[in-house]
């Protein structure tokens, strides 16, 4: 656990970058710093490795004070990934990674190793160890840059607006890996962007600070989307709250109705008679393997023949228990019938369908936890 | 007088003869007195560029100082060291390590500036030590640079020596001399050839050892 206790850093001008700074980044969790630019983030995240030391104030790693340890030291101890991952043009992907093994003093043929270990991990090809920087795209030289900070394995890892210098796609993807590595190896990250989406994306708990270095609030993120400190916070996270809020609530509420699909080889007057028994205009048609197929008024269809060729209209889905209430609601969006269809993790068959009675139950559920700090299942 | 001989024939007859003025000894000394000075400024420029970047105030006064060395006249500077050392190499040598060192000062400030600030973080983020920094990343990335300029300072200070003929030390541009003193060309020419090759092939090395000190450099070109 990483502990800013009082932490306070002012320069010889005057100029105060972090004020009385009281946070704790807990052991095998992301914190994320957030804040416009001159809010402090950068400075306290460097004051972790010293890289700028605090004016008042202890920063503890584990308990132990961060200033009675050699700056050196120190750092070779804690993984640092930098915005445009500051890889060192003259060494190959292979020696850049291998720099802190090669300062801890491992053996050349041992850091290599583990070395070309770690570039299979961050999902990069053999083929680039030999190559240099400048020949790896923007993408891949991040994903170095990360694999460079794990490669003594330190428990905590330092990020500084490391996605920010790539495309948004390219972002996500980078985004995505981290969580995924992270899932392995519970590292203790404190990750700082000014990107509050990315923040509320990666972070177990978001740490927002305003210009002139003061924590306005800490959180973890649904809490943050339900219940902004102030003005100030609800302005920064921005438009859509409620939306966004709900991709932290599962899909647990939702009633799923297991009667609303109607196999394609069915014929029309069959699925006619299915609808009208279960009371809805609309069914969800579905192939051999109950895959979904697109959604069908029966009582717009000529009677004669069966579902096969007839023109169907477009759907949306979700996945059964590992999708959020948003992603249900953006299905149902989607979709003419105004119904998500719930489908299985594994093979993607149809579960059931959440139609616009269910979800607007949901909704409401989900709507009563506001202001709670801890919105429902999350 | 007899016939003049051709260039190629006063090559011969006194490449290696033995006395003052042979050619392969003009030779000799001519390579002394113009590398020597690289190696020694080059020893100079770099804790003096050090410097320079460290404390940026220092930079803008000894670029100026560094700057008017270079504008003075070398035929007057060899005359001043002649007061000092006397006839030795020392007198040109001395002179043109000051040249030398105005040619390689800016370079070093510029190669060390050219390192990126990001890489410079890293180092530290990553439990370099001060000096460890110095000489595994930012010499290194400074390196292209620093041997631009030292590329530069070679090639005239090889040229430059030809001028200590005036003051009884330069190499082959004594043969300038003995070609007014004879009245007749072929030294001069011997002389202006044997310079220009000994420019060229001291710059071939030093375009070879870039290549081989700094691949990156090469592969950004291909690559």
């Amino acid at each position: 656990m990483i502990t800013f206790d009082g932490v306070t850093k002012r320069y010889a001008d005057g100029t105060v970058a972090v004020d009385d700074l009281h946070l704790e980044a807990p052991t095998g969790e992301i914190t994320v710093f957030v804040g416009p630019s001159g809010c402090g983030k950068t400075t306290s995240l460097r004051m972790i490795n010293r890289m700028i030391d605090a004016t008042h104030g202890t920063i503890s790693l584990d308990g132990v004070d961060v200033r009675t340890i050699d700056p050196p030291t120190l750092r070779r101890g804690i993984g640092y990934v930098i915005q445009q991952a500051g890889l060192f043009p003259h060494r190959t992907i292979v020696d850049n990674i291998a720099t802190v093994p090669h300062l801890l003093g491992w053996s050349r043929k041992k850091a290599r190793a583990h070395a070309l270990e770690l570039l299979d991990r961050v999902g990069l090809a053999p083929e680039l160890a030999g190559r240099y920087p400048f020949q790896l795209s923007g993408g891949q030289q991040q994903r170095v840059g990360v694999a460079r900070a794990l490669a003594a394995d330190p428990p905590v890892l330092l990020m500084d607006e490391p996605f920010s210098a790539v495309d948004p796609v390219v972002r996500t993807s980078l985004q995505d890996e981290l969580l995924r590595l992270q899932a392995e190896l519970n590292k203790t990250i404190v990750f700082v962007t000014h990107d509050i989406d990315e923040a509320i994306k990666l972070g177990d708990r978001v740490a927002v600070l305003r210009v002139g270095g003061r924590l306005a609030q800490v959180a973890a993120p649904a809490a943050l989307l339900s219940a902004p400190a102030d003005e100030f916070v609800a302005e920064f996270l921005g438009r859509d709250r409620g939306i966004r809020r709900l991709s932290f609530v599962s899909d647990a509420s939702l009633r799923l109705r297991p009667d609303l699909t109607v196999p394609a080889s069915s014929p029309v007057s069959e699925a006619a008679g299915r609808a009208a028994s279960a009371q809805s205009p609309w069914l969800a048609v579905v192939d051999a393997g109950d895959r979904p197929l697109g959604w069908v008024n029966p009582a717009e269809l000529p009677r004669d023949g069966t579902l096969e060729g007839v023109r169907l209209l477009p759907y949306g889905t979700f996945v059964h228990g590992r999708d959020s209430l948003r992603t249900a609601l953006d299905a149902a969006l989607l979709s003419p019938s105004g119904c998500a269809i719930a489908v299985a993790e594994d093979g993607g068959a149809v579960v059931g369908v959440a139609t616009r009675e269910s979800l607007d139950e949901a909704l409401a559920l989900a709507a009563s936890d506001v202001g709670n700090g801890d919105p429902a299942n999350g | 007088m007899g016939e003049e001989p051709s260039i190629w024939e006063y090559f011969t007859r006194n490449w290696s003869t033995g006395q003052p003025g042979s050619i392969d000894t003009l030779l000799g000394d001519h390579i002394v007195m113009s590398l020597l000075p690289i190696v020694a400024a080059l020893a100079f420029a770099i804790p003096i560029g050090l410097a320079c970047v460290r404390w940026r105030l220092l930079y803008q006064p000894t670029a100026g100082l560094v700057n008017i060395i270079y504008a003075l006249p070398s035929l007057a500077l060899f005359g001043v060291f002649l007061a000092v050392t006397g006839l030795s190499q020392a007198t040109v040598i001395i002179p043109l390590t000051f040249y030398a060192v105005a040619v390689l000062v800016p370079a070093v400030v510029d190669g060390l500036r050219s390192v990126p600030e990001h890489v410079r973080q890293s180092a530290v983020a990553m439990g370099f030590t001060p000096l460890r920094r110095l000489t595994r990343v930012e010499l290194p990335l400074a390196a292209p640079v620093v041997l631009a300029g030292l590329r530069v300072a070679a090639v005239s200070s090889i040229s430059l020596v030809s001028v200590g003929a005036l003051v009884g030390m330069g190499g082959l541009g004594y043969l300038f001399i003995r070609a007014w003193q004879i009245d007749y060309f072929a030294p001069a020419i011997v002389g202006i050839v044997g310079i220009v090759l000994l420019a060229l092939i001291v710059d071939g090395i030093l375009v070879v050892s870039q290549r081989l000190l700094t691949p990156w450099v090469r592969a950004r070109r291909s690559g």
